[in-house]
């Protein structure tokens, strides 16, 4: 009982803030939610500086913590990502969610300029979903391979990727091959009851469709 | 001076260097000895482990976290099944959640024992990792008798722990605890307070608290700086509220500090497990060790053999795993680098949608150029040993 009564006093605490920072910067919030205790804001990208401005110098926010930021792909919505930043502030023991929607044309504003932690992590952003950030100093891949091609934590993007490697003991060198699975992944689609292997044929049935009758 | 034009060096520092703990290239551009500029080149132990985990069940995912920062891999188990307990709506009993803490304190001495010593070779002394890594041994039978993995435990699960500690095993931890602090005071007499140490140390890698916020260091790293910022305080989960334990804090921010908190800290570390084990050992700290929730946690092995239901939810729990509600959480925990975060989105099914690993070393490292910048040449191994970088969280 007691804790259901601090997360809801936590969860008015948290909305007011929330309805607080929108009413600061009329226009620049399209979205406040708060959900499991965390406030989430969804900002318009055009905005996204002054917003994260006010954010961290604003005597009632000091978000001036950059904690995370990375991005989500839905390839069904007509912009695909949601940018996704998380800012901490240590003297109001706050943190925050900012999420900003894009697709893999249209650049975000970078944060780098405010939080220079933001550098890497846009770089990563980059790597993994192809989202491209303006005014970023230096946008270039930072965890795949050197000369990689693609952006792997996109949904389309299959698991097993695309290439592979090995040591070449006749051209004493590495090289890059294309995937080639000696055994499919085993991907059961727990969702619907009644199919469990949808996406391959169960060893014997393949006989079934060769059958004449 | 002479007239001939000076060019600026560029050196490779890495991937096989034995001071880049791990598999790090540095590109470093070099005046003379100082360090012009400094370029991390990572991802060289990258796994891709935040695509794998999309198409797995989440407790198959847990593993995963163990290869992140693998000398303390509770730590961030921790981490990804208090976001899972936290759009689960569910508690951990009391028990489960004291075993929790006594082994995420343990894996901080893991990290802490490896780094100050590590670090103290990394500026020159070759006996302090023997002995770290004397104790750090003692820990990892620890794990493998609670969990049957030196390192890679797999024993924190959504709900609680997989498996209860036998009553001896909670005992040896309390004998071990004694001894370890007389070791912490022998580490501290033999380098801490060493004269090449001090010199190699004290002001380099200076970073003040603003630029620590600014750049996302969390963990020692700001503590180093003067903030008394640690989560287990400040946002407390499990039962750190109840447990007595100081934060170290330092005054100058530089490398010397940092290391210095980090034997304070295992210190304290040393206390908080004192505790959990009095607590254990007490009526109000027996009892189940994982929740109840049997749509989460599978039944034990004695109840699968007499139970139709148990064994059905067994096979159900290791074949398609439990459902998630959709939502998305972030959940932080002070691991012993840092902040490690789990952003954790479901839609609803069995895998998870979205899960980014924030790994506190990835911010740590990114701040390389920052900090390093006109620095010696040689302070850059030191400053590198005092962020406390560990490549698999780093690469994921």
């Amino acid at each position: 009982m007691m804790d259901n009564e601090r997360r809801e006093l936590l969860h008015q605490e948290l909305k007011q803030h929330g309805d607080a920072i929108v009413a600061a910067l009329p226009g620049a919030i399209s979205d406040v939610k708060v959900a499991f205790g965390e406030l989430t804001l969804t900002v318009q990208a055009s905005r996204l500086i002054e917003t994260v401005t006010f954010l961290r110098d604003d005597s009632s926010c000091l978000y001036v913590s950059f904690i995370d930021l990375t991005a989500v792909d839905y390839p069904l919505r007509e912009h695909r990502f949601d940018v996704v930043t998380h800012l901490l502030s240590p003297k109001q023991n706050r943190r925050i969610r900012i999420k900003v929607e894009t697709d893999d044309m249209t650049p975000v504003p970078s944060l780098a300029a405010l939080y220079p932690a933001a550098n890497w992590f846009e770089r990563e952003a980059y790597d993994f979903f192809g989202v491209t950030f303006s005014g970023h100093p230096d946008l270039r891949r930072l965890l795949t391979d050197y000369g990689f091609d693609g952006h792997p934590l996109r949904k389309d993007f299959p698991m097993t990727g695309y290439a592979e490697v090995r040591y070449d003991d006749e051209q004493k060198r590495v090289v890059y091959e294309p995937v080639r699975l000696v055994q499919e992944f085993r991907n059961f689609d727990f969702l619907s009851p009644w199919e469990g292997a949808i996406d391959y044929v169960l060893p014997g049935d393949e006989k079934v469709k060769h059958n004449p009758q | 001076m002479s007239d001939n034009p000076v060019r600026n060096f560029a050196i490779n520092f890495g991937p096989q260097h034995p001071a880049a703990h791990g598999v790090l290239r540095l590109v470093l551009e070099l005046d003379g000895e100082v360090v012009e500029r400094v370029d991390p080149h990572i991802g060289l132990l990258h796994r891709g482990t935040e695509k794998l985990m999309e198409a797995r069940t989440y407790l198959q995912n847990v593993p995963y976290f163990d290869r992140l920062d693998y000398v303390a891999p509770m730590n961030q188990e921790h981490a990804f099944c208090l976001a899972i307990e936290k759009l689960l709506g569910i508690e951990v009993p009391r028990r489960g959640q004291l075993l929790r803490v006594l082994f995420c304190e343990i894996g901080r001495i893991l990290s802490h024992l490896l780094n100050v010593t590590t670090q103290a070779m990394d500026v020159g002394a070759l006996t302090p990792p023997l002995w770290g890594f004397e104790e750090r041994e003692k820990l990892m039978v620890f794990y493998e008798r609670a969990s049957g993995a030196r390192m890679h435990a797999n024993y924190f699960r959504p709900g609680g722990v997989h498996l209860d500690c036998p009553p001896q095993l909670i005992d040896d931890i309390g004998a071990w605890c004694d001894p370890f602090l007389k070791t912490v005071d022998d580490l501290q007499d033999l380098f801490i307070e060493n004269r090449i140490f001090k010199q190699r140390n004290v002001d380099i890698g200076v970073v003040s608290l603003e630029d620590c916020w600014r750049w996302g260091f969390s963990g020692v790293m700001v503590r180093g700086s003067g903030a008394a910022w640690d989560l287990r305080k400040a946002q407390p989960y499990e039962c750190y509220e109840e447990i007595d334990f100081d934060i170290p804090v330092g005054r100058h921010g530089d490398n010397y500090d940092r290391q210095v908190i980090r034997m304070e800290e295992m210190r304290q570390s040393t206390k908080i497990m004192k505790q959990c084990i009095e607590k254990l050992s007490r009526a109000d700290g027996k009892g189940p060790v994982a929740t109840p929730h049997h749509k989460v946690v599978p039944p034990s092995r004695a109840e699968m053999k007499r139970s139709m239901e148990a064994l059905i939810h067994h096979f159900k729990l290791y074949t398609e795993g439990f459902h998630v509600p959709a939502g998305e959480v972030y959940c932080g925990v002070e691991a012993p680098k840092g902040e490690f975060g789990v952003y954790l989105v479901s839609d609803g099914t069995d895998k998870p949608y979205r899960c980014k690993i924030r790994a506190p070393g990835f911010a740590h490292l990114s701040a390389m150029d920052f900090l390093c910048r006109k620095s010696m040449l040689a302070d850059v191994s030191a400053i590198l040993g005092s962020l406390d970088i560990v490549f698999g969280e780093v690469d994921r």
